[in-house]
């Protein structure tokens, strides 16, 4: 029963950071760095996306691409975070990949939310409408829908550690969404426009454009390492939290007479 | 609403809810720590001490 | 195998009849859209393939959190899942989405042509529909069986087993109902949403006992 903190035995990679207390430490000392590199790059990534050239048809709404784009990319690849932190719940056993999901469910949400919007308003210049039923935004939306799945799943039970397993499967179920995603615009023929960044071919945007959203893609990447980190941080205080409450719980019923001053408090 | 509204809105979103999302952590990170020392000032000890 | 199909459906049917529930819930969808959308004909022998597949499919959602909770209420469950080693537990859980979809997606698939007829829907349309129904309800109750172990132990697992199913089911509903439109609207094709639609209802098929399995061996604990 007790699988959720355990020493380990091969102190070297992942296993080295499987003890809470030591990813605490090591997180202290690595996020501020990440914190500050995020804010860096995706100040530097808009600055330079204000002064990239518009485009040739849309004009200043191609400016949205420099968020929508990102975003986008962001809501898959913190899919896929929680998918290989899935595999470490159920193969691994690593004790703090299921904090890594619940860490990040919330945050690929919020990109994804990002990204449905920002489309919404950069269709409705481009295209003339705010939404459409096309491959990629149904599949997008779809996505949007399996991050709340999960969330309710995860909160649905009290102890964390038991919907660790039922949640990690979910989240590998749902895998099968991100390729669909990918290459919905190729498969189908969809409003949305096709591939033009990560081809066989290479991208077609041109590099003026090009940097300024490869520096706000890594940038948003970066931010959200960040969130991560300070995400799990949290669930691990909040954990330890819920431990000292039960075993103080626990010495008072054991011991009566030593409940005398306590000031209300854990209770 | 003009292009440039289309252009400041998304940004104004992704900044919201970006936003919205770090003071939330900031906010969290700074009632389990507060909490933390507060149990522990108590006197409660851990399950495990590693 | 079989004996365990027939024995999940004397249960079943002795059991409340969730089959006849799912129906009148259908029958309950079928009956308040020309309410909502008023009587005109036309536009209801139009949507009406769209409305029975939404019925069916809210109507099966609603049934899926039984799948396992008559087992689980008396301990059944327990011992289909420790005699994994003598049958995997995939083929188990196979044989009761089998015995499920009889009693509670069949019903639908029966019920379709005669909720066709209050949708004034044409015969081809109605055809075609419970064609697709035919397919597709089955892919509902694989990947239903997925989401209905991941919370099989929850108190009010029931609509969280919607929530969680949903985004699974919204391209089994699309190909389903653009099917069922192929067969009416001129220039829109019949078979290949169609084909569509049963390669999801055979990939459902391998892809949600497996998950389900794997899910109701961590009851274990």
């Amino acid at each position: 029963m007790s699988e959720a903190i355990s020493a380990p035995h091969k102190p070297t990679g992942l296993t080295a950071l499987a003890n809470p207390t030591r990813f605490m430490a090591l997180s202290a000392k690595i996020m501020p760095w990440l914190w500050t590199l995020a804010a860096l790059l995706i100040g530097v990534g808009l600055v330079w996306a204000w002064n990239a050239p518009e485009d040739y048809q849309q004009g200043i709404t191609v400016r949205i691409m420099y968020v929508h784009v990102p975003s986008a990319w962001m809501a898959m690849f913190v899919y896929m975070v929680m998918a290989v932190s899935a595999l470490g719940v159920l193969i691994w056993r690593h004790p703090l990949a299921d904090v890594s999901i619940r860490a990040a469910v919330p945050l690929g949400a919020a990109f994804t939310l990002i990204c449905l919007v920002t489309g919404s308003l950069w269709g409705r210049p481009m295209w003339g409408t705010w939404w459409v039923w096309d491959a990629r935004l149904t599949s997008v939306f779809v996505l949007f829908l399996m991050y709340l799945g999960i969330f309710a799943l995860q909160r649905a039970m009290d102890d964390p550690v038991k919907a660790a397993r039922p949640a990690a499967i979910l989240v590998l179920v749902g895998v099968i969404n991100i390729p669909i995603i990918r290459f919905s615009v190729d498969w189908w023929n969809t409003l949305h426009q096709p591939a033009s960044v990560i081809r066989l071919d290479g991208p077609t945007i041109h590099p003026t454009m090009l940097w300024p959203l490869l520096i706000c893609g890594v940038g948003f990447t970066v931010l959200f390492f960040a969130m991560h980190m300070l995400g799990m941080r949290n669930e691990i205080r909040q954990r330890r939290i819920e431990g000292m409450r039960r075993a103080g719980a626990r010495e008072k019923t054991a011991q009566p007479m030593r409940v005398v001053v306590d000031e209300g408090g854990a209770s | 609403m003009s292009h440039m509204a289309f252009v400041l809105l998304s940004y104004g979103v992704a900044a919201s809810i970006l936003g919205g999302l770090i003071a939330w952590l900031w906010l969290s990170a700074r009632a389990t720590s507060a909490e933390l020392s507060r149990l522990e000032a108590q006197g409660v000890k851990r399950r495990s001490e590693a | 195998m079989i004996a365990l199909i027939l024995r999940d459906i004397r249960l079943g049917v002795r059991s409340g009849g969730s089959g006849l529930i799912g129906v009148l819930f259908f029958l309950s969808v079928v009956a308040v859209t020309p309410f909502a959308i008023g009587p005109n004909l036309n536009l209801l022998a139009q949507i009406g393939p769209a409305i029975l597949w939404i019925g069916a499919l809210l109507a099966s959602l609603l049934g899926l959190d039984r799948l396992f909770q008559i087992d689980l209420e008396d301990g059944s469950l327990d011992v289909l899942v420790l005699a994994r080693h003598d049958q995997p537990l995939a083929l188990t859980v196979f044989a009761k989405c089998v015995a499920h979809w009889l009693i509670t997606g069949l019903p639908l698939v029966i019920a379709a042509p005669l909720f066709g007829i209050l949708l004034n829907m044409p015969l081809e349309a109605t055809a075609a529909t419970t064609a697709t129904l035919l397919v597709g309800t089955p892919a509902i109750t694989f990947i239903g069986a997925m989401g209905a172990s991941v919370t099989a132990t929850l108190p009010r697992g029931g609509l969280l087993v919607s929530v969680i199913v949903l985004p699974f089911v919204i391209p089994v509903l699309i190909f389903g109902v653009q099917a069922a439109l192929g067969a009416t609207v001129a220039g829109t094709p019949f078979l290949q949403p169609f084909l569509f639609l049963s390669a999801m209802t055979l990939f459902f098929s391998v892809l949600g006992p497996l998950a389900a399995s794997f899910a109701l061996r961590q009851l274990e604990g």
